[in-house]
């Protein structure tokens, strides 16, 4: 079920209702049972064709989609025995960045994921999923963890951005995202990051250092949200749909630009209309990704960790 | 057209990596631009001879306010005459989202290199101080806020690669509020993230990395280069900061405390080693050097 509704999904919504409600009826007749398969065929054909062809804004609202599968989900349906570690051994517990333990497979992993909450008094506690120092020193306690006691790093990134805030800019917001991009890019395991959501800029690329760096169908990650480019560029935040096409920060555009390595699909209609089957296409990615880099040598896996995003830019070479 | 354009963009503070933020007490003096012999400083609002500020480093002889200064004039304030030679100055910036705001990307970039004379908005190159061989960068605000796109980003990695393999201290003077740089999207982005890791590998060869931030140091860069030198010392009075003034304003609603996101603010709260004032900057760089063994 999608829940609370995005204005394209209007006939989406309307004809899962109709559904259920014949769905629920104990003593269908005949034609009813028939028009219950019309109308998930309609259904399937209707998701198909918007899923099909979200435009850039659109893929915004879907990303930022209540329902969304986040970080502690994947946790429950793709991951065993999760332990959390809380401490950042610096300032307190910031509930945006959840760390820990897991399994998965036959691997044993650290995991680092933003966290939104889904009620408002978990989204409230965790800040919307914008982290504040705190959220990031924790993070790389845990890389540091994972390094000496050599377990693969899984980063689930779903943040609209690091938070803007007096508290944060006293506690080092610039500082401690720079530390991390510093200290991913030579840390000694392997790192798989996924964007799972909002890759909301410095917030999404301070756990976003990685040997994998996958994006889900109807995620985005960006420079800026499209409301703070339009607020800047346009002068209104009104014209963030315009500024979240110029961007160019839906997957696709980001495989053609070899910022991310992988596009995970979603089911159809998206993650938020069926966690499990997402959660299973990412325990089968990320189990793929464990298996192929845990023999690497540690030295070529720096090797190519740096490389990969050296590589990354556009420029040409002109004569004088 | 060009000035127009960018100041308007100037005078927008708004979150994330990439920021435009105005400085809050700075007027940049545009270069190539007609200017009467008198300036008024923006912060103590005394008229002060135009000549005298220059012949002082483009500080203000009543209050010592820091004006702007262009990454060509630091250069020549920080590198002996005569020693500097530029590297990589053959990149330029492509326009690889097509993208285009009220003006399209590629358009705005010829705009900024006429009204500035610079190919992008950082100058790299080696030099010397004081007789000692260093690599160095400076970051230029009046071009696109200073912003990191790629070829800011391309030019700071072979500069800092180059000083890796040459072991040469590394100097990098940052004036960018405009952080990453939104133009070139997601591009920009992935530039922090490959400039701090040539940083890592420089430091792990053992580079002695000196970082300077003046006046505005914000988002994208403040969040990468700029916040992992070995030393890292500030002008006084420098906006610096992640988020920009205004979003933080908007985003919790309340006024900000006095001298909030200043050099002063960051080096109380443990971020910054040193308040440098700019005629001291060159004497601090050679004795930093010395003590490090470089
Ligand atoms: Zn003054």
């Amino acid at each position: 079920m999608a829940g609370p509704g995005l204005d394209f999904e209007v006939e989406i919504a309307d004809l899962e209702s109709r559904i259920n409600t014949l769905q629920r009826q104990t003593d269908r007749t005949t034609p009813a049972d028939d028009e219950l398969r019309s109308l998930r065929l309609e259904l399937t054909q209707k998701l198909r064709d918007v899923y099909s062809s979200l435009d850039p804004w659109q893929t915004v609202q879907v990303a930022r989609h209540k329902n969304r599968p986040y970080t502690k989900d994947y946790l429950n349906l793709a991951f065993d025995d999760f332990v959390e570690l809380h401490g950042d051994k610096h300032y307190g517990d910031d509930r945006a960045i959840l760390t820990g333990f897991a399994k998965l497979d036959r691997f044993k992993v650290m995991v680092i994921g933003h966290q939104k909450g889904r009620t408002f008094k978990e989204r409230a506690a965790c800040h919307f999923g914008c982290a504040h120092p705190e959220g990031y020193r924790k993070a790389m306690a845990k890389m540091k963890m994972a390094e000496k006691y050599k377990l693969p790093l899984v980063c689930f990134i779903d943040t609209p951005g690091a938070y803007p805030g007096v508290g944060a800019e006293e506690r080092g917001q610039a500082q401690v995202i720079a530390e991390s991009l510093f200290l991913m890019s030579q840390l000694k395991t392997p790192i798989i990051c996924v964007v799972i959501g909002e890759g909301g800029s410095g917030g999404a690329i301070g756990i976003g250092v990685g040997d994998k760096v996958a994006i889900m169908q109807h995620a985005y990650y960006s420079v800026i949200s499209p409301e703070g480019c339009a607020g800047i560029l346009w002068k209104s935040h009104e014209h963030a749909p315009k500024a979240a096409a110029a961007l160019k920060f839906t997957s696709d555009n980001l495989k053609r630009l070899g910022v991310v390595d992988d596009v995970l699909d979603e089911p159809l209609g998206g993650a938020h209309r069926d966690h499990h089957q997402m959660a299973a296409r990412m325990k089968t990615y990320l189990s793929k990704c464990l298996a192929e880099l845990e023999h690497q040598p540690m030295d070529q896996l720096l090797d190519n960790r740096y490389d990969k995003f050296r590589r990354i830019g556009e420029f040409i070479e002109q004569a004088e | 057209m060009a000035n127009v354009e960018s100041s308007a963009v100037a005078s927008s503070a708004q979150p994330t990596m990439s920021e435009s933020t105005p400085s809050p007490s700075n007027t940049p003096k545009k270069r190539g631009v007609p200017e009467g012999l008198w300036l008024k400083c923006p912060a103590c609002g005394a008229s002060v001879y135009k000549k005298e500020v220059e012949q002082r480093l483009n500080v203000c002889p009543k209050c010592e306010h820091h004006f702007y200064v262009s990454a060509p004039d630091r250069i020549n304030q920080v590198i002996d005459e005569g020693t500097f030679e530029p590297m990589n100055e053959q990149l330029r910036s492509t326009d690889p989202l097509e993208f285009s705001d009220r003006k399209r990307y590629v358009e705005r970039l010829v705009g900024e290199q006429k009204r500035t004379g610079l190919t992008d908005a950082v100058v790299t190159g080696v030099g010397m101080v004081r007789a000692r061989r260093v690599s160095i960068a400076v970051t230029d605000s009046a071009f696109i806020m200073g912003s990191m796109g790629s070829v800011v980003g391309e030019r700071l990695t072979r500069l800092i690669e180059h000083s890796t393999k040459q072991n040469l201290p590394l100097i990098i003077i940052s004036a960018s509020g405009g952080g990453a740089r939104m133009h070139e999207g997601i591009l920009s982005l992935m530039q922090m993230a490959k400039v701090s890791a040539a940083l890592a590998r420089y430091d792990k060869a053992g580079g002695l990395f000196i970082s300077v931030l003046t006046n505005p140091t914000m988002g994208g860069v403040a969040a990468s280069f700029a916040s992992l030198g070995d030393l890292c010392f500030a002008e006084p009075k420098a906006l610096i900061g992640f988020a920009g003034p205004r979003t933080i304003k908007a985003t919790i609603g309340i006024e900000l405390p006095e001298g909030f996101q200043t050099s002063e603010f960051f080096l109380e709260h443990g971020f910054i080693d040193r308040i440098v004032e700019r005629k001291n900057l060159k004497t601090e760089i050679a004795r930093a050097i010395d003590y490090c063994g470089k």
